[in-house]
């Protein structure tokens, strides 16, 4: 059973994330959320642990695996205590989030859970999608940050398709693109003419207080 | 020395005539025919082909019969997504539950129509080029394969939470992977690259994958009747490095994601590396950066053989233009002949 001694305790709330430990990070948050008074002091405890999380994977430190299970976790439990601290979610900007035409990766569930578990509403348009079932969704929903994770090279070069349908439809959507053809080839995500791309989920949250997508 | 002669005194971690060089074109090759990715994979006959043309033209080392990783899946019941101009896809998880693999079964391999055509290629190959070129087959790992099978996030919550499914279908995935190794083997395939992506620690944290995929791999390995490759498909690779090479594996394939000097001494008598140029980089390579490229990793892995090169993902993207192909080839000529300078 975790003690809770009032010390170390983000790290304690890190370690049982990455232990994949649902039971101790409850513990831990729930103690800490009865002694913290704010949404913002336990959005830090839950966004640091996953920011933290995100760059220990970037330096090779842990797994993708690890990171997918912490923001799962993080985000069960804000979802709980959301409802029962009466906090709605942030519904501005409006930001959805799909993937490109592949299937099988893991990043879009990734930063899904990294930003609702960060109190943020996204709507998942869904994996497998064309390029039209994109545009006209983000235009239905009046979508203003689009976030797009691709697994294969092909899909991450339609980027450039999206981003002229939108211009030509005047939709002034925000495009942030992710996965590991843009991690492999860092410069791609200007190339396809995103506004901007994200090495790993947490790097979001910098992203969206940058100027150009407020 | 021919190439067969090459790739087998770098294995050994002796210095053959020149560093080999692996140009993993699979889907490549309906460019080369003129013809569509779903077109060019629907008859041997198109496959040998390219592999044939492809190896005269950019003179590499290696015949590649592997067509795309979803055929594995196929013969599962799942269907396969084609483009025109790109890697076919694995479509929906044939699981759709975890508890679905109680019910999942090892598929024949005689019985199904794509695996019966790479069996085929790899036998035209193997009858046209006998001895003197390495005829490199490809299976996906027990390991892996469920990423595409029951999709990454269920395999996830049974890789932690549900040991029951995850032996049950390690237990399917081995025996399929042996018997579809075997077969292609028993074609004329020379070697065996096996894909996990998994075992990478960038993937799963090495503790989980020496519980798990670790053990799957030196089972598999062990009942495989012919040579083995590991290809970690572009996941960071260091800290797996002994552990892979204890599963009998004679090749490593690694990425861009490592330290070059620390990932050679680490492999250096035991495991031979293949790797690692940066296929999503060579799209927009000059010639210039080609030969760079080139003579920089062959300085970093190529002293004392044990190494492959070749690039790090297993796969040459559609792409990559041909120019950039031939100045490889050119620069490994340059560069490559050993001793090295």
């Amino acid at each position: 059973m975790y003690k809770f001694d009032g010390s170390g305790l983000p790290e304690d709330f890190e370690k049982a994330l990455l232990n994949t430990d649902r039971i101790v990070a409850s513990s831990i948050f729930h103690r800490y959320a009865r002694e913290v008074e704010g949404l913002s002091r336990i959005e830090r405890l839950v966004v640091g642990s996953l920011d933290r999380i995100g760059e220990k994977w970037e330096q090779g430190l842990v797994s993708l695996a690890q990171v997918y299970m912490s923001g799962r976790i993080c985000e069960d439990l804000i979802d709980e205590y959301l409802p029962v601290a009466h906090v709605n979610r942030r519904d501005s900007p409006r930001i959805a989030i799909a993937m490109l035409i592949d299937q099988h990766g893991l990043g879009k569930r990734i930063v899904t859970s990294v930003l609702r578990a960060a109190g943020y509403n996204v709507i998942d348009f869904g994996a497998g999608l064309t390029v039209e079932g994109i545009v006209e969704k983000t235009i239905e929903s009046r979508i203003e940050i689009l976030l797009i994770s691709t697994l294969m090279y092909r899909s991450a070069l339609k980027v450039r398709e999206l981003r002229n349908r939108f211009d030509h439809a005047g939709h002034p959507v925000k495009i942030i693109v992710g996965g590991a053809p843009f991690r492999l080839d860092e410069g791609l995500w200007e190339r396809v003419g995103a506004d901007a791309g994200s090495r790993k989920a947490s790097d979001i949250f910098a992203l969206l207080e940058k100027e150009v997508l407020s | 020395m021919n190439s067969m002669e090459r790739v087998l005194t770098t294995i050994s971690h002796k210095e053959p005539d020149r560093v080999p060089l692996f140009l993993c074109l699979s889907f490549y090759g309906a460019k080369e025919l003129g013809m569509t990715v779903p077109e060019y994979f629907s008859k041997p006959e198109n496959v040998v082909a390219a592999q044939l043309t492809m190896r005269e033209k950019y003179r590499h080392d290696c015949l590649y019969s592997f067509f795309y990783a979803a055929i594995e899946l196929e013969a599962f019941g799942s269907e396969t997504i084609f483009v025109d101009d790109g890697p076919p896809n694995a479509g929906a998880p044939v699981l759709r539950t975890i508890d679905d693999v109680f019910k999942l079964e090892p598929p024949e391999i005689d019985t199904s129509p794509g695996l019966t055509r790479v069996l085929r290629t790899t036998q035209m190959l193997k009858d046209r080029a006998g001895n003197e070129v390495p005829i490199i087959g490809i299976v996906m790992s027990p390991f892996s394969l469920p990423v595409i099978q029951i999709g990454f996030e269920r395999y996830l919550e049974m890789l932690y939470f549900r040991k029951d499914a995850f032996d049950r279908l390690m237990e399917v995935n081995e025996s399929f992977c042996v018997a579809w190794a075997n077969a292609q083997v028993a074609a004329g395939a020379t070697a065996i690259g096996i894909f996990d992506p998994l075992a990478s620690p960038a993937l799963v944290e090495k503790p989980t994958y020496l519980r798990t995929g670790n053990p799957v791999a030196k089972r598999t390995v062990a009942k495989i009747k012919g040579a083995t490759a590991i290809h970690l498909a572009s996941g960071l690779t260091l800290p797996v490095v002994r552990e892979i090479a204890q599963t009998g594996a004679a090749v490593l394939g690694f990425g861009v994601a490592d330290d070059p000097v620390a990932l050679k001494k680490e492999a250096e008598g035991r495991i031979c590396l293949l790797g690692n140029l940066n296929g999503l980089e060579m799209t927009h390579w000059t010639k210039e950066r080609a030969h760079r490229t080139v003579k920089t990793v062959i300085d970093q892995f190529g002293k004392g053989g044990g190494f492959i090169l070749s690039d790090g993902h297993g796969e040459i993207p559609w792409q990559v233009p041909e120019e950039i192909l031939l100045a490889v080839s050119e620069a490994v000529r340059l560069y490559g002949n050993y001793p090295l300078k």
